[in-house]
């Protein structure tokens, strides 16, 4: 019963919020929508046992991704409604709403066609098992002897690619010095 | 005692599909490339909804480790993204996605 609950107000926010995305024009309210779904999966998260990624969910993406959104919305002032009534295309929309009318029933009729199928079974390393098995922080246990005894060289390597992200970012968004000009043919600053 | 039905694997994809496609519906209408960016961490979520309900069916946490990698990726995405943004509306603002055809300083 109380997972039914939690589960049917999770996917109303997460739901709520995503068609907030989509539907508000004025992009702080877009972000903050996203705020909504944001949290709304990591109470779905909570509910399936991954503590460790519900807490990452919140601190990383509404924490640091969201607030980095409104960094940029206000650095460059933005933050003005946009029009949805201008229609570029007139097709556009339509032709959008059937492409995910599509998809979600596609993947409906996959995932409910596969529901009979048997379960593969998949074996552990002994050493995640025996973490599973704790009672109390079980679940970190064993992201944690996933992570850094299979995966730990996925692991080193995502530190390399943060940091060229970083060192990318500053370089694309940092204003030309005086008399410096980027490599431009045609049309100059 | 009545029997309530209680959220199984399936409702968490039926879920995470829905998700998706409202991502997909944002990324193809919305113009802003902010709001873009936006839709785009929405199917993000998705998929990483879909493999945490795997990862709990299965019993394995290697679905969980790959949802862990791919925060990373999408964080840094984020950050290259924006980047590219800001540089852009620097020097047209107002910019729409219409008016990106060209990636060129």
């Amino acid at each position: 019963m109380m997972q039914l609950f939690v589960f049917i107000v999770a996917g109303a926010m997460v739901l709520g919020g995503a068609v907030g995305v989509v539907l508000r024009t004025h992009p702080v309210h877009a972000a903050l929508s996203l705020v909504l779904t944001l949290f709304g999966i990591a109470v779905l998260f909570i509910a399936q046992d991954a503590q460790f990624l519900a807490a990452v969910e919140v601190i990383v993406y509404a924490g640091a991704i969201v607030v980095l959104f409104l960094f940029v919305i206000m650095l460059l002032g933005i933050d003005r409604a946009e029009d949805l009534h201008v229609e570029p295309f007139k097709i556009q929309r339509p032709v959008a709403l059937v492409i995910g009318a599509g998809l979600v029933s596609l993947l409906g009729i996959a995932v409910i066609a596969s529901r009979q199928h048997p379960v593969p079974t998949v074996t552990p390393s002994q050493a995640v098992t025996d973490a599973l098995a704790d009672p109390h922080d079980g679940n970190i246990r064993a992201l944690a002897r996933d992570v850094f005894s299979d995966h730990v060289l996925a692991f080193e390597l995502t530190s390399v690619l943060l940091v060229i992200a970083v060192v990318a970012t500053v370089i694309l968004a940092r204003k030309p010095r005086k008399g410096e000009t980027y490599i431009t043919s045609g049309s100059a600053q | 005692m009545i029997a309530v039905a209680q959220p199984t694997t399936t409702w968490y994809l039926l879920l995470s599909a829905l998700l998706f496609a409202i991502g997909v519906v944002g990324v193809l209408v919305r113009r802003n490339p902010l709001v873009l960016f936006m839709c785009i961490e929405l199917m993000l979520n998705a998929v990483n909804l879909s493999f945490v309900a795997f990862a709990k069916r299965m019993g394995d946490i290697g679905g969980e480790s790959t949802v862990f990698f791919v925060m990373v990726v999408a964080a840094a995405e984020v950050v290259v993204g924006l980047g590219i943004v800001v540089s852009i509306l620097r020097r047209t603002p107002n910019a729409t996605t219409d008016d990106l055809s060209e990636l060129k300083g």
